[in-house]
């Protein structure tokens, strides 16, 4: 799922609420439940969470604490008590399946910021929880890097069966791998539905969304008449969408 | 003027960052320098105001030879706006903040007053006037930075990767601003990653890959230069992957811009018809 | 500044390296108290030659040779300092004697040999390895922790007080000009961002720590383990050797001082 919405509307709030940081971390007050995999947050501590729920966040840097890869990866299970053949393991599967086996001994200071987020996945995967959110992991990398996350984070999603909720700017990248979008706005959820809906609809617009391009293209051909057959959400839907109108004349 | 002359930049650490780079930077254009993280984007832009001076080669700026004279000396006429303005805020108020080159730079207190008023409020922050810079959004921040580095109107402003974070609607502020900005004769050189951003700009782009230009041009040339782009690891525009998707129908592949992209289709529609 | 050069780690392996940093604290810990125990030239001229064969086995003289040269400038005060002192205090006026010598540069090779036994073993333990010596040694896991995570964000650290002294000298900031007072007034613009962003940086690092489940146990475990090996009981085995033989002679036998020794 990608929750996305302007600056200020709330989206990296409300990922705090699914694991606890808010309430318990930062004070302040909750009104209404969350109930994340089967608990209720307001029960639990962060740290009994953190079997359900992963957090990954902006910043790859201040995620990683360990002086080698795989010592941080191995941060939550350490933690979690979990006796070493096991961690053991499971770090060398996290590691293996964000591609990252090469990297095991290295220092963080030592790695790009793409292989950093890696990590950063890594350390959380490690724990196998059901849910993963991610917020804006992408900010800091070059579009290359970018798609190399998203892969990454859509092998998790289809592959393992792992919740994804990815908090993104960059609907064009990020928008292929999702089956669901929730817009915010000023604290409030005001759009909640599959892709092209909500792309397309009128308020993404007003409420200034930066729907992908190929969305866009849809929408002003549309102004002039030109109807394709759906709401494009990638550059290959659309060209195959306008190979079929080019055709028909 | 800028005009960089086959340089050669290595860091003491012996990390060889750039390789010889010849450019000339005219008063007035719009430049985007692109390429991945690592390529030597950043490392350039800081030898056009003296915080690095070239291990081979060099720069002038307007006449001046860069490793002749200081950073203070240089910033007066070019201006930077690092990526993150966290590491510039460190005043009571936004007032100081802002103020704080003209001081540096030696303006009197009638014209440092003006130019304060005149920055806060082309940046549309005035009513942060007396607020602590540290307690503004991310947002609001960023054009405390900015405003800071206009306020002595520098004749080049360079921007460093300014839309990292950003949403849709901040990015577009961005691009009329920078369009104000040329407007006004200024040479404004923006570093970044971010394609769909320059796609929307236009500007004349430098690729570089590896501490070396790989190739320069206006936008549509180069962005939709396939092996061009493969080489920098960068991803062409949107538009111009749709284009490429269906050049077998004799569609121009130079396309980046989503206007341009609706009026040729239209032709091609309403020509058949 | 250059005697902590020597404290620096440098990546390399060696038979030195891999020794458990419990067994080699032990061995300087020997180290140190038999420094302490003569205070006379000839054993501790004995004393510094020890922790050499660690040194050129580890291959790490020239950073150790770069310590030593730092520390050589605080020899050379304390070498001043008590000879000065103590002959003022007790031979003034007549003219200094040669065992007030010989005794101030036993003090003075005493701090050496310190030095030197602690930045040989700096030299040749990396920082995760220590943190994880710590660990095993019971020490509470916040210190273990805070340590290594100190140690991480140190090169993290160095380039942002870069960046923010380029950003200000975009500014116009000089940091070069002014007279002292001017000059450290000028580095408040460099603090307070690098403060700022320090704390900013722990709370994220707060944020994430709590997401990978910090404290959810009494006892954590661990990825790696120190196992004591052959070579550990054999360095372990002669400190205690060294020991006891330091502990007999000091003891039991007169140790001359080189004066004597040079005589006969």
């Amino acid at each position: 799922m990608v929750l996305t919405g302007p600056s200020g509307c709330g989206k990296t709030t409300l990922c705090r609420c699914f694991n606890g940081l808010i309430p318990l971390f930062y004070g302040g007050k909750l009104e209404g439940e969350v109930v994340v995999a089967g608990c209720k947050v307001v029960e639990h501590s962060i740290y009994e969470l953190a079997r359900h729920v992963g957090l990954v966040f902006q910043n790859p840097e201040n995620q990683l604490f360990a002086l080698s890869v795989e010592k941080d990866v191995a941060f939550g299970l350490e933690n979690l008590a979990v006796p070493r053949d096991e961690m053991r393991k499971r770090v060398d599967w996290a590691l293996q399946i964000t591609g990252i086996e090469d990297l095991s001994e290295r220092p963080p200071h030592e790695l790009s910021g793409g292989q950093q987020q890696r990590v950063a996945i890594a350390c959380v995967l490690a724990m196998q929880p059901d849910v993963m959110i991610l917020d804006e992991p992408t900010s800091f990398l070059d579009p290359v890097g970018a798609q190399k996350i998203f892969e990454v984070i859509n092998e998790l999603n289809k592959e393992l069966g792992i919740t994804v909720i990815l908090v993104e700017h960059r609907l064009d990248l990020a928008s292929k791998y999702a089956n669901h979008v929730i817009v915010m706005d000023e604290g409030k959820v005001v759009l909640d539905g599959e892709p092209r809906g909500v792309f397309n609809s009128e308020k993404a617009r007003l409420i200034g969304v930066g729907v992908p391009k190929a969305t866009r293209l849809y929408q002003i051909l549309g102004e002039n008449g030109i109807r394709l057959g759906r709401v494009p959400v990638t550059s290959e839907e659309a060209a195959s969408l306008l190979r079929e109108v080019l055709k028909r004349d | 003027m800028i005009e960089v002359k086959d340089l050669c930049f290595t860091y003491p650490t012996g990390v060889e960052a750039l390789k010889g780079i010849t450019l000339t930077i005219d008063d007035g254009e719009f430049l985007a320098i692109m390429g991945q993280n690592g390529a030597g984007k950043t490392t350039l832009v800081k030898h056009f105001n003296g915080l690095l001076k070239p291990t081979k080669g060099e720069v002038v700026v307007d006449g001046v030879t860069t490793g002749e004279v200081s950073v203070a000396q240089l910033a007066r006429k070019v201006g930077f706006v690092f990526q993150n303005p966290d590491h510039q805020l460190f005043c009571e108020t936004v007032e100081e903040e802002v103020a704080f080159a003209l001081r540096n730079f030696g303006f009197e207190e009638n014209a440092i007053k003006k130019r304060v008023d005149w920055a806060l409020n082309l940046l549309d922050i005035t009513q942060y006037r007396q607020t602590s810079p540290f307690m503004l959004s991310g947002g609001e921040r960023k054009r405390v930075a900015l405003a800071s580095v206009l306020a002595w109107d520098p004749q080049v402003v360079i921007l460093d990767e300014p839309t990292i974070g950003q949403d849709h609607q901040q990015k577009e502020k961005l691009r009329q601003f920078i369009v104000q900005l040329n407007a006004q004769k200024k040479t404004v050189i923006v570093v970044t990653h971010d394609v769909e951003f320059v796609a929307e700009c236009n500007p004349r782009v430098v690729l570089m890959t590896e501490g070396k230009i790989l190739a320069e041009g206006p936008a549509e040339e180069i962005l939709t230069n396939q092996k061009l782009v493969a080489q920098a690891s960068i991803v062409p525009p949107q538009i111009t992957q749709i284009f490429l998707g269906l050049s077998d129908f004799g569609l121009p592949t130079n396309v980046i811009d989503v206007h341009e992209a609706r009026r040729i289709l239209l032709d091609i529609l309403e020509g058949a018809s | 500044m250059s005697m902590f050069e020597g404290f620096r780690f440098r990546r390399v392996s060696s038979v030195i390296h891999r020794l458990d940093p419990r067994v080699k604290f032990f061995f300087v810990c020997v180290l140190f108290v038999t420094a302490i125990l003569f205070s006379k030239l000839p054993p501790l001229i004995l004393l510094f030659f020890v922790p050499l064969p660690f040194v050129l086995a580890a291959g790490v003289q020239r950073e150790w040779i770069r310590s030593m040269r730092g520390a050589l400038f605080f020899a050379v005060i304390i070498f001043l300092f008590n000879f000065v002192f103590t002959y003022f205090s007790t031979q003034y006026p007549q003219l200094p004697s040669a065992s007030l010598l010989e005794r101030s540069l036993a003090m003075t090779l005493r701090f050496l040999v310190l030095v030197e036994s602690f930045s040989v073993f700096f030299l040749t333990t990396s920082p995760d390895h220590l943190g994880l010596a710590l660990e095993q040694s019971h020490v509470p896991y916040e210190f273990c922790f805070a340590f290594t995570t100190a140690v991480r964000f140190v090169p993290v650290l160095a380039d942002e007080a870069q960046t923010i002294m380029d950003a200000q000298k975009a500014r116009g900031l000089e940091l070069e000009r002014g007279n002292f007072l001017k000059r450290v007034r000028n580095y408040i613009p460099i603090l307070i961002p690098l403060i700022v962003g320090a704390i900013r940086r722990s709370l994220e690092l707060a944020e994430a720590m709590e997401s990978r489940a910090w404290g959810a146990s009494e006892k954590r475990t661990n990825l790696y383990v120190l196992k004591l090996k052959n070579a550990d009981y054999l360095l372990a085995f002669g400190s205690v050797l060294m020991l006891i033989f330091a502990v007999y002679v000091w003891r039991y036998v007169p140790v001359p001082t080189l004066i004597t020794l040079l005589r006969l």
